[in-house]
């Protein structure tokens, strides 16, 4: 039996340790040749760039993080297939945020340190963005944020590294609020998500509010992630307001507007999100959203021709039009990607000359970004929900606000810039 | 503040403890008689609410996906007792809660293969739509009226099936002592089984409850299993009649601190868990001796 055995093994010509041994080294070089070769590549400068993109996959903002990555690899796709940058491809390093900001900063910083992409983007949520922010300032990697966020472009945070190609809750509330204080009460309402997105949602509004005479009757905030607003609605309904405005997002807006909405509250007052995401009103259904109107950076559906492009190569790639966090990605990675085309060189100091004070129109109209703060200038959309035709012919534009010569941008002064100067806090010599 | 306010949201914890006490029964009825933790409880809420979401969209009636639901979960639950759970009888408490576990993430897994990361969404039958005038003095939807309705319904039923019927008495009996109850012939493995079934029953029916009011995505299970069990803890692993309480108490003391300081909602739970633990460490009708 035992001899059988042995004679079995040498006909195969492997034993038990052979095994263990070349199994050993096999994984291990597959681990540490990894590496090995990234150094070698980064080293030598004609590998891939890298860029990477962290993101939250799973947690709540799920959804609009698929549309994130599917808005990045397009525009990576489009620019591969023209021969890359500098010569060489692109590749897309994904990572999953959890929605956790120290899970955000750890993702990037193992991009950083163990993948050495060239270039940051991606990222949800405003803690995540500037958590991924302060890895890629240490480290002089150039971030494309492509969500919304106020300090991401205001001192101490922002730097030459900092690109912000999404719009930013202050912009998007002196739009909407611009739209809502003309159009209903003056009375205003917030249920706010209780963290640095929902208070700089409420804040813009207040201050935008006062400039038409609309003022706060009362504000709830309820902990990211809550699944019943059953509770909150008697306060809000005993206040009276003309307007509410859900500063929430995700799985939030869906749950609070389909919550408000079985309480009746549409028939006493106009319900605002700040952001209509398309993902919530797919996901909530027609009757939640019937009525909602609210604010976006873009629409499949918008009559621009390199709306109409983009949209047609995101639905080949994806069988769906793309939502706005789509645009962004698309958007943002395409434009920093052609800037260190420009530039010729991933040298922070070049590229950031190559993009400031250009203007561009990537996919939904004319862009700007302002050289002081890297914030992009854009138009934001007023949008309404409507009774879907087909299946994704959800909204309707009601009106485009214009976003021309900084109006809805915080001056350069107030994020604690010079409006002379383009920005180059934060720049460190590299070896 | 106007008192209809504080009676209204009185009504409110009233409807959000119910699904409370419709999770956490089932999760103490299978404790209480199988001592098993089932971690897979929250991911077969969230199956019930996808078979719902599944029924609506194949005959778009509610009323069969409420039935749907619970035979649905219930059939996976008696598979899963009989293939994976009855294998670890007579081990370790924690081998059934760590297969749990882990089976949980293979749902929630499923789920994302083929249905996707996205919210679903699911409306409320058309006939409960409507807000119902309550007491003459506010508006509630209808259909959480029909939600506190039915979890009453279904209470009752059960209390009957336990008081009342045979092999509800054998599974009462079985709960204070299975080798008793062997020794007098009868069969324990079919009833454990059973109860299972019933467990993941009402986990199901609870998520096609839960629908209507909140989105239907994977994950959607998980924050609901730690407040459930939490529920258990506080009425007392294993009783029923403790998860019923406990249930409305939490509801209550959810809807009553958000009326007053709003951040506190989410947490609060979890303080009223700490003060009952303090006063009875076994839950409020909890047995002594249980998982010590």
């Amino acid at each position: 039996m035992a001899e059988g055995k042995k004679e079995q093994v040498t006909q195969s010509g492997i034993d038990r340790r052979t095994f263990i041994k070349t199994t050993g080294i096999v994984t291990g070089s597959v681990l540490l040749g990894g590496f090995h070769f990234v150094r070698l590549s980064q080293a030598q400068d004609t590998g891939p760039i890298k860029v990477g993109f962290p993101i939250p996959l799973t947690g709540p903002y799920g959804t609009e993080a698929k549309d994130q990555q599917a808005g990045a690899e397009l525009a990576i796709a489009q620019i591969n297939a023209k021969g890359g940058i500098l010569g060489r491809k692109v590749e897309l390093l994904v990572r999953d945020t959890k929605l956790n900001a120290a899970e955000a900063a750890r993702r990037a910083k193992e991009l950083i340190e163990s993948e050495h992409v060239h270039i940051m983007s991606g990222v949800l949520s405003a803690a995540n963005q500037l958590a991924v922010n302060e890895q890629c300032k240490l480290h002089g990697i150039p971030y494309v944020s492509v969500s919304q966020a106020n300090e991401i472009t205001q001192r101490p945070d922002n730097s030459i590294y900092t690109y912000h190609e999404a719009m930013d809750p202050h912009m998007t509330t002196q739009a909407v609020g611009e739209y809502v204080a003309k159009k209903y009460g003056k009375k205003w309402y917030f249920l706010t998500s209780d963290y640095a997105y929902g208070w700089q949602m409420t804040d813009g509004f207040i201050r935008r509010g006062k400039e038409y005479g609309a003022k706060s009757v009362g504000e709830t905030k309820h902990p990211l992630g809550t699944s019943d607003y059953s509770s909150y609605m008697p306060r809000i309904l005993a206040a009276k307001p003309d307007v509410l405005f859900l500063n929430n997002f995700g799985k939030d807006q869906i749950n609070s507007a389909k919550q408000a909405t079985a309480f009746g509250l549409k028939k006493k007052m106009q319900i605002v999100c700040p952001i209509l995401l398309m993902s919530s009103r797919l996901g909530g259904g027609e009757e939640p959203f019937d009525g909602v109107i609210g604010g976006t950076s873009f629409y499949w559906e918008m009559n621009h021709p390199t709306a109409k492009e983009f949209v047609a190569a995101f639905q080949k790639a994806n069988g769906r039009p793309p939502i706005d966090y789509a645009g962004y990605a698309y958007g943002g990675v395409k434009e920093i990607l052609m800037g260190v085309e420009r530039a010729g060189s991933l040298d922070p100091t070049k590229l950031a000359e190559a993009i400031e004070g250009r203007t561009y129109d990537n996919y939904k109209g004319p862009q700007w970004w302002r050289p002081c703060d890297h914030q992009s200038q854009q138009d934001v959309f007023i949008i309404k929900s409507k009774k879907a035709k087909a299946e994704y012919d959800v909204f309707q534009i009601i009106q485009t606000v214009s976003g021309k010569g900084e109006r809805l941008l915080r001056t350069c002064i107030e994020v604690g810039q010079n409006p002379s100067k383009p920005i180059r806090s934060g720049l460190i010599e590299k070896k | 503040m106007e008192w209809t306010a504080i009676v209204m949201q009185l009504f409110t914890g009233l409807s959000l403890g119910m699904l409370y006490v419709l999770l956490a029964l089932g999760l103490s009825i299978i404790f209480g008689l199988l001592t098993v933790v089932n971690f897979a409880h929250g991911a077969m809420y969230m199956w019930g609410a996808y078979a719902g979401v599944a029924t609506v969209a194949i005959t778009g009636n509610f009323w069969l996906a409420l039935l749907v639901a619970p035979l649905v979960v219930g059939g996976y639950g008696l598979l899963v007792e009989r293939t994976l759970i009855r294998p670890l009888y007579g081990r370790d408490i924690n081998y059934p809660l760590l297969l749990t576990f882990g089976l949980q993430f293979i749902m929630i897994e499923i789920i994302r293969i083929f249905w996707g990361t996205s919210d679903y969404p699911f409306q409320a039958p058309e006939a409960l739509s409507m807000p119902l005038e309550i007491f003459g003095i506010f508006y509630f939807p209808a259909y959480r009226v029909f939600v506190i309705g039915l979890t009453v319904v279904i209470c009752f039923v059960l209390w009957f099936f336990l008081e009342r019927t045979n092999l509800g008495l054998i599974i009462k009996a079985g709960t204070r002592d299975s080798l008793m109850v062997k020794a007098l012939g009868i069969d324990m493995g079919r009833i454990w089984w059973l109860v299972f079934g019933i467990g993941s029953a009402l986990a199901g029916i609870a998520g096609v409850l839960a629908a209507p009011i909140r989105s239907v995505f994977p994950e959607m299970g998980l924050a609901m299993l730690v407040e459930c069990f939490v529920v258990v803890v506080v009425g007392g692993m294993g009783s029923l009649k403790g998860a019923i309480l406990s249930g409305i108490i939490m509801g209550e003391a959810i809807a009553i601190t958000t009326l007053f300081y709003p951040q506190m909602a989410d947490i609060v739970i979890f303080l009223v868990m700490a003060v009952v633990l303090l006063i009875r460490p076994s839950g409020l009708f909890g047995r002594a001796g249980l998982l010590e």
